[in-house]
């Protein structure tokens, strides 16, 4: 923390969780986000930055590379790439097949995409939590930026625009392989229907309604309420380097215990996403409770 | 941590990857896997014919190498046989040959002991003729008494 001196508790905490924000400030017009009230001023027409940048890079490098392997995988003995790459996809594709029932060709690249791209956006977790923002300050600094208000998060998965983009996608096909599974009477039906039969309609549309809707925001809120406190821990550990030799080596022990922890977490709540998901979807495509 | 154009932004990007990675990574690995399911299975099965393939070959080998044996001895005999003939049928020239020899210088000796009876007969008759003029002392025409000399000498 190289510019403890001359921030507070509170400013450091705040500086990390303010999002490198893109947008029309009605302060100062368009551009980043000088301060998390800034950012929050920007209201819902503005992106950020950060979120977008790491998890599209992420993805990216993720996905090029299974399309390396995929172009030229061979049935023959497979390399270092393609071992691993099978290995993944053998352990999504046993995952998939153990919960989900029906035929769907989505299911299983989709459950593939979840696993991969979320574990990967919860790894920027892992990374010392001052190491990206402080270099992006110094270059900007380069500039003649006061690094104070240059921001970044590198963890997307601790953005909540992330993981509820991610839930609302999952819950929408949900619902899009419901209505086709069962049609549009058979889904109505199976909201309103059950479980105290027609004349329980009121009751039942409350219990389905809310169950239904639960989906995604659990899905969401799990996600990111993990990451996010994950990283709040970081940060807080990182605090306690300022605090003199002895709070420091313990930050220093307890920096690495929480990231050895932090490693289940982060794989935890990516294959949870993904299981849910399957989950979902065959509930989805299930025509009957 | 402002809900923002973000969500959509991170909704498009999540669409994008599930599509590319269901048209262009799920496919051909779980072909290449499959593939390589159904080649080891080959592989396997490959296998245990080669097995199945080498006990029979080995049996058929066992069977060559007694039939070779069995006609190496069959050969043997039969060369035995022959080589008893052979020996048999030289004793039955060989004792040919000696009695043919032994006929000829039979004839031989024969032939000899005429000829030289022959000559002895000649020599006789000059001696009979030579001791008759010794003792006849007298004229005794030879062209006259030829005929009493032949007789003489035949009965020799």
């Amino acid at each position: 923390m190289s510019t403890a001196e001359t921030l507070t508790t509170q400013g450091y905490i705040q500086h990390h969780l303010t999002q490198l924000t893109l947008g029309v400030s009605p302060e100062h017009g368009f551009g980043f986000a000088h301060s998390s009230q800034d950012a929050a001023a920007m209201g819902f027409w503005a992106l950020n930055v950060d979120t977008m940048f790491f998890s599209i890079l992420l993805g990216w490098l993720a996905f090029s590379f299974f399309r390396k392997v995929a172009e030229r995988a061979t049935a023959g003995i497979p390399d270092g790439g393609q071992n691993f790459a099978e290995w993944v996809v053998d352990f999504i594709d046993e995952n998939v097949r153990g919960s989900f029932s029906g035929k769907n060709p989505l299911v299983a690249p989709l459950a593939l995409t979840i696993f991969v791209w979320v574990l990967l956006m919860n790894m920027m977790d892992l990374l010392p939590v001052d190491l990206l923002p402080w270099l992006w300050g110094q270059f900007w600094s380069l500039f003649g930026a006061n690094p104070h208000h240059v921001f970044l998060r590198v963890v997307p998965t601790a953005d909540p625009n992330t993981t509820f983009a991610m839930a609302l996608m999952v819950f929408f096909t949900v619902l899009y392989y419901s209505i086709k599974m069962k049609g549009v009477g058979g889904f109505l039906g199976e909201l309103t229907l059950q479980p105290f039969g027609v004349w329980g309609m009121p009751a039942n549309l409350i219990l389905e309604g809310i169950s239904l809707l639960s989906k995604p925001v659990s899905l969401a809120l799990r996600l990111f309420g993990n990451m996010y406190a994950g990283e709040m821990i970081f940060i807080l550990i990182a605090l306690m380097y300022g605090g003199g030799t002895a709070l420091a080596v313990t930050a220093g022990g307890l920096q690495f215990v929480w990231a050895v922890f932090h490693i289940l977490i982060i794989t935890l709540q990516a294959f949870i996403f993904m299981v849910l998901t399957v989950v979902y979807l065959d509930m989805a495509h299930q025509t009957h409770h | 941590m402002n809900f923002n154009l973000t969500l959509i932004g991170q909704m498009i990007s999540f669409g994008v990857f599930v599509w590319f990675t269901m048209t262009y990574v799920w496919s051909p690995i779980m072909q290449a896997l499959q593939d390589r399911k159904a080649k080891i299975a080959e592989g396997l099965a490959a296998a245990e014919r080669g097995h199945q393939e080498k006990a029979l070959g080995e049996q058929r080998a066992l069977q060559l190498l007694k039939d070779a044996k069995s006609q190496a001895a069959e050969i043997l005999s039969q060369a035995q046989k022959r080589a008893g003939e052979i020996v048999e049928e030289a004793k039955v020239n060989a004792r040919d040959e000696g009695a043919r020899l032994v006929v000829s210088a039979q004839a031989e000796i024969e032939h000899e002991t005429n000829r030289a009876r022959e000559e002895l007969r000649g020599k006789v008759a000059t001696l009979a003729v030579a001791a008759a003029e010794k003792i006849l002392k007298k004229e005794i025409d030879a062209r006259a008494h030829q005929s009493i000399v032949d007789d003489f000498v035949r009965q020799i």
